[in-house]
């Protein structure tokens, strides 16, 4: 008897928790909606200036997002570019070719970094401007090329574990086919097991760059700044999405301004939003589930 | 490309990669070391912070990182155990796959913009709900946010502990004419500890680790706070507070500590949840 009772409080009680929580977050993103839908448009993010001027950088544009967006994408580009070949490299050696020691000793290596809080990766992109600036370069200062740096040592982790986790998933006849028809072991990763493991690699680089694209905390440490323009050089300092909403909910002088917060949140949501299903899909469509997709630490 | 050179690329890849973490770590010891060194590190935790005294002690820094990340696993766990038994057979499948969907959806939600909507939605409410919350930035709506971003966290580690309970146990109960709840009480619930645990500890990690939310707000003040309704300042708010200000003081040697306690904890988390997982491997 108690435990149909206990049962039918346990069932009360779970369905009570998944409203509470999907309806605190739909209630949370309704709001951002309905605030910030009607914010949206052509000048929220190009302002006065003409789209085409703005995109060949004929014009700047100083009251829109445009240099806040291509911030974000040069940072997100350049430090995911910087962050696959080493990641996909190290995965590689990680599932084919590490003794259980080094799989052991590098994989701890891997979670502690994994693990490590944005912010402090920030100070350690931050700590490691001052040191150039100090005894090799006394013009260097947080800039697009440390955020960069910091972001890949960000997600470089991420990115390993999802190669390893999909090269291992293969099958034992995937991998040994090619091996027995003569197949040296590079031919049989750059033949078989990296397209077989494709769609899982590419999905984690799609969640990493997620990661970069919605990261606050390291670049605030390392070089983004509230007003800088379009980044022109790896020695600037530039603009990036999240850390324009940060300024904006602290730094707001009118409405305007704010709504203009509204806007890039609904953004910058948007923008996780489709890589997250692009990743689901790819993962779902190509190759079933490759290995299970974990939120880690970030902040 | 070589047989050889392919492997010394690959090999030199990984390591690299692996001594990023202690390249972290080196430089956190480096510049925090005018302060850490002799042997001050520990004295450090338990001072309080006073500038004008030449006091940098981050006593109200550890208290207020351990409140808020607290607070967010006791609102969390429930949330999370409820939506995990759910997904568990308590509810219907179809539902269910719609839940796990959106609880992975919410771990690509970035932590600023919940800090945005914290400011315009919840501090207003938490501010006229609760008088005494002052400006109604406060450790309260810190850890109300914050729980939202870790439950998805702890969910999706839950549910790999449930996953794991091996499938004959689950099939002798469902045999004996077990109903969902009794599986899920009897069988599930007890097997999937670890994997419970996992999640509780990823999910402490996560709450320490974020900024944001805590920063935007909680309210930075920096004294050891009292109440859940006072304002409080986080380790890793700290750490993007105090970075603008001049290179040589202590002041600014203070947040290396802060990075490395977060770094230290961080580490223990990552061991204790390796050491379960083995644990768990080795059970089967």
């Amino acid at each position: 008897m108690t435990i149909r009772i206990l049962g039918g409080c346990l069932r009360v009680f779970s369905w009570g928790a998944v409203l509470v929580l999907t309806g605190s977050v739909l209630v949370l993103l309704g709001y951002l909606l309905v605030k910030g839908v009607p914010s949206l448009g052509r000048d929220l993010i190009f302002g006065q200036v003409d789209v085409l001027d703005a995109v060949l950088l004929k014009k700047r544009v100083f009251d829109g997002l445009f240099p806040a967006i291509a911030g974000t994408l040069s940072v997100v580009a350049l430090s995911v570019g910087l962050a696959v070949p080493v990641g996909v490299c190290a995965g590689i050696y990680m599932s084919e070719f590490a003794t259980v020691f080094q799989q052991r000793v590098f994989g701890l290596m891997f979670d502690i970094l994994a693990g490590i809080p944005s912010i402090v990766i920030g100070l350690f992109g931050f700590s490691g401007a001052i040191f150039i600036h100090k005894y090799i370069s006394n013009d260097f200062r947080p800039c697009l090329a440390v955020s960069v740096a910091a972001l890949a040592f960000l997600v470089l982790p991420y990115i390993t574990r999802t190669t390893q986790a999909a090269m291992q998933g293969l099958s034992i006849q995937i991998r040994q086919a090619a091996l027995a028809l003569g197949a040296t072991r590079v031919q049989n990763i750059f033949y078989v097991l990296l397209p077989r493991s494709f769609s899982g690699i590419l999905s984690g680089i799609i969640l990493a760059i997620g990661r970069c694209a919605e990261d606050t905390a390291v670049i605030m440490l390392t070089g983004v700044v509230a007003t800088a323009g379009i980044p022109g050089s790896l020695l600037g300092s530039y603009e990036a999405l999240p850390f324009y909403i940060y300024y904006i909910s602290s730094q707001y002088t009118d409405a305007a301004e704010l709504m203009s917060g509204y806007g890039a949140a609904i953004i910058l949501l948007g923008v996780c939003a489709v890589l997250f299903f692009l990743a689901f899909l790819i993962k779902r469509h190509l190759a079933g589930p490759a290995g299970p997709a974990r939120g880690r630490f970030h902040g | 490309m070589t047989q050889q050179t392919a492997r010394i690329v690959f090999f030199l890849s990984a390591a690299v990669s692996a001594m990023a973490a202690a390249l972290v770590f080196g430089f956190l010891l480096v510049f925090g070391f005018p302060l850490i060194g002799g042997g001050e590190f520990f004295s450090l935790l338990a001072r309080p912070w006073s500038p004008g005294q030449g006091l940098y002690g981050f006593l109200p820094m550890i208290t207020g990182t351990a409140a808020i990340s607290f607070l967010s696993i006791v609102f969390a766990l429930p949330l999370s155990l409820g939506t995990v038994c759910f997904m568990g057979g308590l509810g219907p499948a179809r539902i269910s796959r719609l839940v796990d969907g959106f609880v992975r959806f919410m771990t690509g939600i970035p932590t600023v913009i919940y800090g945005f909507l914290g400011i315009f939605l919840l501090v207003p409410v938490v501010r006229t709900l609760f008088t005494s919350a002052g400006s109604g930035m406060c450790i309260l709506s810190a850890s109300l946010m914050l729980s939202l971003l870790v439950s998805p966290t702890m969910i999706i580690f839950f549910k790999d502990g449930f996953d794991s309970v091996d499938v004959r146990y689950i099939q002798a109960a469902d045999a004996l004419g077990a109903d969902s709840v009794q599986r899920l009480i009897y069988v599930i619930l007890p097997e999937a500890w670890p994997g419970i645990v996992t999640g509780i500890i990823m999910g402490l990690g996560r709450a320490m680790g974020d900024t944001l939310i805590a920063l935007m707000i909680a309210g930075n003040a920096v004294h050891v706070p009292g109440s859940i309704l006072d304002s409080a300042r986080t380790l890793t708010s700290h750490i993007a507070l105090v970075s603008a200000s001049d290179y040589d003081s202590l002041a600014f040697k203070s947040i290396f500590a802060c990075g490395l306690t977060l770094y230290v904890l961080n580490a223990f988390a990552v061991i204790a949840v390796r050491k379960l997982g083995k644990k768990r491997g080795q059970a089967r």
